[in-house]
């Protein structure tokens, strides 16, 4: 059905201490999420859930104000006719696309996103893909994932997205100059710093996955050398390793330490001069310590409680303990890659709990006794439990704020100070 | 297929989440999806609730599907009941659920709890929120009243049958009349038993439904009416159990309480009260229901709101025939038209709802106007309508908000969906006399003031007047209909332009700009349909002129003459030639 099902991820590093796994009630989103500011990255491109009104009102409550704004991303919602009989399936979906791109000829790469109820129905959209990119040849591409909560949880939808692209692209010349893709939508600020900082460490070709465009998504080839932006891109990964791409083992860019690790994994497999290194990111990296500084003091100490989200909670959780001075109680993720976690792992202090996946009255009742100084939630738990007497800081914001690099470090920590602030000046 | 990309109502278990979460003592253990956990951050951020809704969801996987999500849907009932030890359990599905079949209802009936157990049935592809909303209170009403009888007792049945009774969910007894209830004195008897009344409909999530219920049991009280039950917002089950015990019902929102409020006649006769008091009229003429079933003197409750001395008032002679159009839930729909036309002097142009349930009321409703009513759940549809219409003031929901926003037409809500801000902290009702208090302030003060339309219009080649500068209403933010001169008096407005009132972004939302550009676009000329052929550019440029608030009449009084006197291009002198014939 999709290939985000499996989940055979070798065992190739060894997690510090025993990982808590849940199954039970999860409070998360599911990876039809992931359009919100997916839509927002690749401008040429639409997104069309097949899904129920469920699905629709899932992304107008999450995209809030950006439904008002000619979003390029809609939900085909099927009805009772649509139930009856699979043909009909369809030719209605056919009919609903031709009338979308009608109306917005200015899309180049259309997505077909599966959801629960398509998958549960067995709609193939992977062959009503093929079809309409048959029928809509030369103008308009159409590929499918699924972004379906029984198969993804939240950032998910982008790594299920990212890897239907992966056997679009285009392969490198044969015997081709090493070059280096960053795999992972991030905000065009935060590339764009990227980017200057590769330039100048003398990376000649450096891309991003995905671009701006649907015309300029970069190659991929066996000189492909990749860093993952974001930890929650497995699929994405294994699929560009399948094209002969190799992953760049590194930190994951968040905080003056990560940030630097992440650029260095990439200096060293290009063979850059180490002391051209330490002066080319220097100056960011200064920056980044001073500005984090400021929440210092507010947070060192702060005992913090992660619960699963977006993946993003290790990478953080490491940031907030290695260079703010935080203890994480429980840091939970709602997927544990291993892998790609290793050296994250690595370095969080001993005696914090590693959960994976959630039993969320059981979490809930763990936060309650352990009262943390700062809760990690969803938008559903956030003010219940600010009712409770505990600080939160709610996720969402995590993924959607500029927080990767040198130049975000003091915002992605200010992002932890304030909830603690606020509580503090507030006499009511 | 249904192309959408806005959805007025949520889907039909959203309905039941609203029940289960207005009430207390009930707990909702919902077959979904994980990921379907998203509409908890409805109730605890938009209406800022500080509790978890009562929802437990099964969250099963793709991996569940090959084994045992029935398994998973029981264990998940279990630890429920256990945890969070409710009166009653609704158990449901949602719409994947629908699909692989399981059978929450035997499912949780084979585990014998030892609470009542209702199980509901709604259809995802077919019905929306408002109706599993009504399915599920009438659901909840009908499986915790059978069984009692306010008749079983010689007692008087009101205010003293607090005590609370079981709930059975075996099937409903015979049913039984109030009219065999306690001794019921005539109105002037001396042995003088309080009526009541049951408030019915006011939900978690419902559009200022918190003040109305207050406005509504003062109001009640004013009358000598005693409130038995209001539910399902802040009823236990044992309460719903009480509900035979009133006089009657009141159905203050009928989306919900309908179907509930006539099987309470049918098997109590428990009579229903129907008028919405929405305005001050419909206020005095809910007040003249309730109390003839009562039978008490209405004089006492018969206060006044402001609205009629304010809309008598000289300031609001310049309202009247300000051209309206409303579009919401039908209930609201039907009586802000009532409100605009006969208290506020308005013209309506158009009038229509989002749920075809109540297409009815919406039809008779506008014959009433003349008007043909616009029946859609598809706000392109009803964008379409406002532009042609070119209303002077839209009344509507957060969608037409942002419709009027774009076509740059004031515009006030009026019915759900809102978003937070239409959560207020103050007291804001829309019903009673107060409430008549807070449309008069809401409809009004998006539209320009009398003096304030009358100084730009004299002063309107000052460039604080201009269109570049816009209305104080519109936050400041500046008219893109002209393009700006640099330096034309903006200084000042940018200075001070920064807490626009117009942007207000609730929690939930503000982080989503994710890259640069923001969300909102701000209109281009051309789609605030500001060029259009036929128009000389002479003829165009002096309609810019015209002040923003009448350019959309003017154009279309000049537009509708030029079709009349088959003149093809219009020039300065059709433009004044319109403007004489229309000049009454």
């Amino acid at each position: 059905m999709n290939a985000l099902l499996p989940r055979a991820v070798p065992d190739c590093a060894p997690v510090r201490g025993p990982v808590l796994r849940e199954r039970g009630q999860r409070e998360v989103f599911c990876g039809l999420t992931g359009i919100i500011w997916l839509h927002r990255k690749v401008q040429d491109a639409f997104f069309l859930v097949v899904g129920s009104r469920t699905c629709a009102h899932l992304l107008q409550s999450a995209a809030g104000v950006m439904v008002f704004a000619e979003p390029r991303f809609a939900t085909a919602i099927i009805e009772e006719r649509d139930l009856a009989g699979m043909v009909d399936c369809n030719a209605e979906l056919d009919r609903v696309v031709d009338r979308l791109l009608a109306r917005r000829p200015d899309i180049k790469l259309l997505f077909l996103v599966g959801s629960c109820p398509s998958e549960v129905i067995k709609l193939d959209l992977s062959r009503a893909a093929q079809r309409l990119s048959a029928k809509h040849a030369g103008a308009t591409r159409v590929l499918n994932y699924s972004g379906s909560g029984i198969e993804t949880t939240f950032t998910e939808g982008e790594d299920a997205c990212l890897a239907a692209l992966v056997p679009e692209l285009a392969a490198t010349a044969p015997g081709a100059a090493p070059e280096l893709m960053i795999v992972g939508a991030l905000p065009d600020v935060v590339e764009d710093q990227f980017l200057r900082l590769f330039a100048q460490l003398g990376i000649e070709t450096v891309r991003s996955f995905p671009a701006r465009r649907a015309g300029a998504m970069p190659p991929v080839g066996p000189n492909t050398r990749f860093l993952l932006a974001q930890p929650f891109l497995g699929e994405t990964a294994r699929a560009l390793e399948d094209r002969g791409a190799v992953r760049l083992d590194a930190l994951f860019p968040f905080g003056a330490e990560g940030t630097s690790n992440w650029l260095h994994a990439a200096a060293v497999a290009f063979g850059v001069d180490a002391m051209h290194f330490r002066a080319v990111i220097a100056p960011g990296r200064e920056r980044a310590k001073r500005a984090i500084a400021h929440a210092r003091d507010r947070l060192e100490g702060k005992r913090i409680f992660f619960l699963p989200d977006s993946q993003l909670e290790l990478p953080l959780a490491r940031f907030l303990a290695q260079e703010l001075g935080m203890v994480p109680l429980e840091v939970g993720t709602p997927y544990l890659h291993r892998a790609h976690m290793a050296q994250e792992l690595a370095l969080l202090p001993a005696g914090t709990v590693i959960s994976e996946g959630q039993d969320v009255d059981r979490q809930l009742d763990r936060v309650r006794a352990a009262r943390p100084d700062l809760t990690v939630c969803g938008l559903g738990l956030a003010n219940p439990l600010e009712a409770e007497g505990l600080t939160t800081k709610w996720a969402i914001e995590l993924v959607f704020s500029p927080i990767h690099g040198f130049d975000q470090a003091g915002d992605l920590a200010d992002l932890f100070a304030r909830p603690l602030r606020r509580r503090d000046v507030l006499t009511v | 297929m249904q192309l959408t990309v806005w959805t007025y109502e949520g889907p039909p278990h959203v309905g039941a989440m609203r029940i289960a979460t207005a009430m207390e003592g009930v707990h909702y253990v919902l077959h979904a999806p994980q990921g379907d956990t998203y509409a908890d951050l409805l109730f605890t951020m938009i209406e800022r609730r500080g509790k978890r809704p009562p929802v437990t969801y099964t969250t099963f996987q793709a991996r569940d599907l090959g084994k045992d999500t029935a398994a998973l849907f029981q264990t998940a009932v279990r630890d429920a009941v256990e945890r969070f030890a409710p009166q009653a359990l609704l158990v449901g599905a949602s719409c994947t659920a629908e699909l692989i079949q399981d059978d929450p209802a035997g499912l949780a009936s084979a585990l014998r709890l030892p609470i009542p157990v209702i199980a509901l049935e709604l259809p995802s592809y077919q019905r929306k929120e408002h109706w599993g909303a009504a399915e599920t209170f009438y659901q909840l009403v009908r499986a915790l009243c059978s069984g009692t009888s306010a008749s079983a007792t010689a007692t008087p049945p009101a205010k003293a049958g607090a005590q609370s009774r079981d709930g059975g969910n075996d099937a409903p007894s015979a049913p039984t009349s109030t009219l065999a209830n306690g001794p019921r004195p005539s109105p002037g008897g001396s042995l003088t038993v309080r009526k009541t009344a049951n408030i019915l409909g006011p939900t978690a999530l419902g559009f200022r439904h918190r003040d109305d219920v207050v406005e509504i049991s003062r109001l009640l009280e004013t009358l000598g009416i005693g409130v038995n039950v209001v539910a399902p917002l802040g009823a236990t089950p044992a309460d719903l159990a009480r509900l035979p015990d009133a006089d009657f019902n009141i159905s203050l929102y009928p989306e919900i309480a309908d179907t509930a409020c006539r099987w309470l006649e049918r098997t109590y006769g428990q009579k229903t009260v129907r008028t919405v008091p929405i305005g001050h009229g419909a206020t005095c003429d809910f007040i003249a229901e309730v109390a003839a079933l009562a039978g008490v003197d209405p004089a006492a409750a018969l206060d006044t709101s402001r609205l009629p001395w304010w809309s008598r008032s000289v300031d609001s002679t310049y309202l009247t025939g300000k051209r309206v159009f409303i579009f919401g839930d039908a209930t609201h729909a039907v009586a802000a038209a009532r409100v605009a036309r006969d208290e506020f002097g308005f013209e309506v142009v158009g009038l229509g709802c989002y749920n075809r349930e109540f297409a009815r009321e919406i039809r008779t409703a506008a014959l009433l106007y003349g008007l043909e009513p616009l029946i859609t759940d598809d706000y392109l549809e009803v964008e379409d309508a406002i532009a042609r219409l070119q209303p002077e003031l839209v009344l509507g929901t957060q969608m037409e908000r942002h419709i009027a926003k774009r076509l740059r037409i004031p515009c006030a809500v009026i019915s759900a969906p809102v978003h937070v801000q239409d959560f207020p902290a103050r007291y804001s009702p829309q019903m009673g006399f107060e409430g008549a208090n807070v449309l008069f302030d809401t409809w009004v003060h998006p539209l320009v003031m009398g003096l304030e339309e009358h100084l730009l219009t004299m002063f309107r080649d000052d460039f604080e007047f201009s269109d570049g500068a816009g209305a104080s209403h519109l936050g400041h933010i500046a008219s893109p209909i002209l393009p700006r001169e640099p330096g034309e008096g903006d200084s000042e407005h940018s200075a001070n332009g920064g807490g626009g009132a117009t942007t207000v972004v609730s929690p939930s939302t503000s982080p989503l700009h994710h890259s640069a550009e923001g969300a909102e676009r701000s209109p281009s000329p051309a789609e605030a349909g500001e060029e259009q052929k036929g128009w000389s550019p002479e003829a165009e440029r002096e309609l810019l002129k015209i002040p923003f608030f009448v350019r959309g009449k003017a154009r279309r009084n000049t537009e509708r003459y030029a079709a009349e006197q088959g003149i093809a291009a219009i020039t300065l002198d059709t433009l004044y030639d319109a403007k004489a014939h229309y000049a009454r």
